[in-house]
């Protein structure tokens, strides 16, 4: 009994996980249309930042839950600037300049800090026991800031003026200029959020999954494939994606193994899009968020 | 100010060292020994590429700096694979071919040197290839100079099971090194009377190892081996840790350690793993300190640490040196005759020889605990065979051979 409930929070954990590190991702390829295949590298830099900031001496949480996401937030905005906004509606091109930034920001932070580098941060909260079993306090902590995280999004979404106008930029960017919305910033503000969150989740993975430049690549392809999984409404999407191919992931690998676990994910996906090709949102929730 | 001395001084040194190799030297010493590195810089595999690269560049210096090889100077050509084998493949065939190099050093992952060696031997170019492996390669032209499993898991796999008990479960990378180790792994745990509990493989980009960790708490072994490999496989040593089973069920590795791992983790996180190895940083003696400062003092980035496949990167140098020295030439056939004769130095790890059946090395072994983020060596085993590779390759018997034994398995060694 123990060990089953240590083993559903387990499964849990896989889940936020996919949507922790999605999240970000869903905003800039869901909402904006932009495949952003540095999504992986934002994930990077906020693992750096909160390296580079606990090695200053700044209390981890600060470093992890405010740091990080405002570090690349900002690093977002200015990308925004001096690249993303000659793209808007060439899916194709953000696809190469994306994937060129990829590769810039893998090579200026090997530059910067070498190809490895000592993250010796660990988790701050440290096992908590189920009943025989031990059970890692920091994932509870991160499925609960998932949560909180969905949550947020879908508030600023929902109830601010900036989501409404968000939304409404996205869904008709030439109608949204005629009733006098500076889309230009507001392409900005929305990528800047995304870059945000992707930053937080990169954040407050590195103390469980250590930092090197290249840690993004093991990212992107996951983030993607729940995001496209997910369909069109970007929060229920992720989160029900997330929900999808982290429990089949999780349950596959502990019955058999990592390896027959992977392809369930990647098998899962591929039946999800054969059958609903707009994704999981194409076809249910379809007027969530 | 100059005066009419010093001017005809500087004058006449040009002329002298112009005349100088007329009559010093034969005509072949105006050009440069060619050596090739095919060494990862960039691209995922750098972590390990970039310190033995500045390693092969530091023999290289200090033989030029002594003079050079049979009065020649070694002209170093570096390039980078980008973790690709499509890119090993290129520039194994343009060292070879295009720029003609005497030797080539590099590779690193077996993928690597299983597509440079096929090139390399087309191309009659002697290769050596650095980095400690699963063993059984058997090619009269390719000299690997790392340990391999019968070195380490040998020795690693009974002083664990000593210490902490006979239950063992296996995680390792899911690829040829990882597969292959573990069946060794497996064997060292019943040749001394234990159980391997489970096998478990990972494909190298996994970064959630949550469901494997439940179900080692939940077999309850002895202790955990790992040849997990790469960035993304950290994460395990992490996640282990903060569910706090490092405290309970302990580690050791055959790969830990050699990107530096242990200081890639808090301290707490890798306290008390056992990793055995041809050398570590740690090796107390004077040719390892000085081999370390000069390292570090000529690297023009920052090495972290220095691990066995560094050291064995620099000592290749040496030790292919050490035969075109012997043989006088640097034709292929005659340095592959004094590397077998067998070819013998004293490089940071202690003393190596080539082991003639095999093209392997006789070789010191460290086992070692991670103390506080340092190695402490509990245990060294001087001039160690590669016991595995001997299994199945004699060079000396049938030296026309150019195969890898061990690529579908370890049938070949009998115990699959």
């Amino acid at each position: 009994m123990d060990f089953l409930a240590a083993l559903i929070l387990q499964f849990a954990y896989g889940i936020a996980n996919l949507a922790l590190v999605g999240l970000g991702l869903a905003i800039i390829f869901g909402m904006m249309r932009v495949i952003n295949l540095a999504h992986g590298e934002f994930l990077m830099l906020g693992g750096y930042t909160v390296v580079v900031a606990t090695n200053l001496g700044i209390n981890i949480w600060i470093a992890m839950l405010i740091l990080a996401p405002l570090v690349v937030g900002a690093i977002g905005v200015v990308v925004e600037r001096v690249l993303i906004r000659f793209l808007y509606g060439r899916v194709v091109d953000t696809l190469l300049a994306t994937w060129g930034l990829s590769l810039f920001l893998i090579g200026a932070v090997t530059a910067i800090f070498g190809p490895q580098t000592a993250t010796t941060i660990s988790a701050p909260i440290g096992p908590i026991a189920v009943g025989d079993y031990g059970t890692s306090g920091y994932e509870l902590f991160l499925i609960v800031l998932t949560v909180a995280l969905f949550s947020g999004v879908f508030a600023i979404l929902r109830y601010t003026k900036l989501g409404l106008l968000a939304r409404g930029t996205m869904q008709r960017s030439d109608m949204a200029a005629v009733l006098g919305v500076s889309t230009s910033q507001v392409y900005m503000a929305t990528f800047g959020l995304g870059s945000a969150i992707a930053g937080l989740a990169g954040g407050v993975l590195a103390p469980i999954t250590g930092v090197v430049p290249t840690i993004g690549a093991t990212y992107i392809a996951k983030a993607f494939i729940t995001v496209i999984s997910g369909g069109t409404a970007i929060l229920a999407g992720t989160a029900s994606a997330a929900g999808l191919l982290g429990a089949m992931n999780s349950i596959v690998t502990y019955l058999t193994g990592p390896t027959l676990g992977e392809v369930a994910l990647l098998g899962a996906a591929i039946v999800l899009l054969r059958v609903m090709p707009s994704g999981i949102t194409g076809r249910f929730f379809r007027k969530s968020l | 100010m100059i005066s009419r001395r010093t001017l005809l001084k500087s004058a006449s040194v040009p002329a002298l060292s112009f005349a100088a190799p007329a009559f010093l030297r034969s005509a072949s010493a105006a050009t440069p020994i060619k050596m090739a590195a095919l060494l990862d810089q960039s691209g995922g595999l750098e972590l390990l590429g970039t310190p033995m690269l500045e390693a092969t560049k530091l023999a290289v210096k200090e033989i030029n700096a002594s003079g050079g090889l049979l009065g020649r100077q070694i002209d170093l050509i570096s390039y980078d694979p980008q973790t690709t084998i499509q890119f090993y493949t290129q520039f194994a065939t343009q060292a070879a071919a295009g720029d003609h190099v005497d030797v080539v050093q590099g590779g690193i992952t077996s993928a690597s040197r299983e597509a440079i060696r096929p090139v390399l031997d087309r191309f009659n170019t002697l290769y050596f290839y650095n980095t400690f492996y699963e063993g059984g390669v058997c090619d009269a032209n390719t000299f690997c100079t790392g340990s391999t499993p019968a070195q380490t898991v040998e020795k690693l796999v009974p002083y664990a099971m000593k210490k902490w008990g006979k239950k063992v479960y296996v995680v390792a990378a899911d690829y040829n090194y990882g597969q292959i180790t573990s069946q060794w792994v497996k064997k060292y745990v019943k040749d001394n009377g234990g159980e391997t509990v489970a096998v478990e493989f990972f494909p190298l980009d996994v970064t959630n190892f949550g469901p494997t960790i439940k179900k080692i708490e939940a077999a309850k072994p002895d202790f955990v081996m790992s040849a997990l490999v790469g960035a993304a496989h950290i994460s395990f040593y992490k996640q282990y840790a903060s569910v706090g089973l490092n405290k309970s069920i302990p580690l050791a590795s055959t790969v830990f350690t050699v990107g530096g791992e242990h200081t890639l983790v808090a301290p707490e996180e890798s306290e008390g793993m056992l990793v055995s190895f041809a050398y570590f940083e740690e090796v107390d003696t004077p040719a390892n300190k000085k081999f370390i400062a000069d390292l570090r003092a000529n690297a023009s980035k920052k090495i972290n640490y220095v691990s066995e496949v560094t050291a064995r990167s620099y000592e290749g140098v040496y030790l292919w040196a050490e035969a075109v020295k012997k043989a006088g030439t640097t034709d292929r056939a005659a340095v592959t005759k004094a590397l077998r004769a067998p070819a013998s130095i004293d490089g940071p790890s202690g003393k190596l020889t080539v082991e003639a059946k095999t093209n392997h090395l006789l070789q010191n072994i460290y086992l070692a605990e991670v103390k506080n983020q340092k190695l402490q060596i509990v245990e060294s085993f001087p001039q160690q065979p590669p016991s595995d590779t001997l299994l199945v390759c004699d060079l000396v018997a049938k030296p026309d051979q150019a195969t890898f034994y061990f690529e579908n398995g370890l049938e070949a060694a009998g115990i699959k």
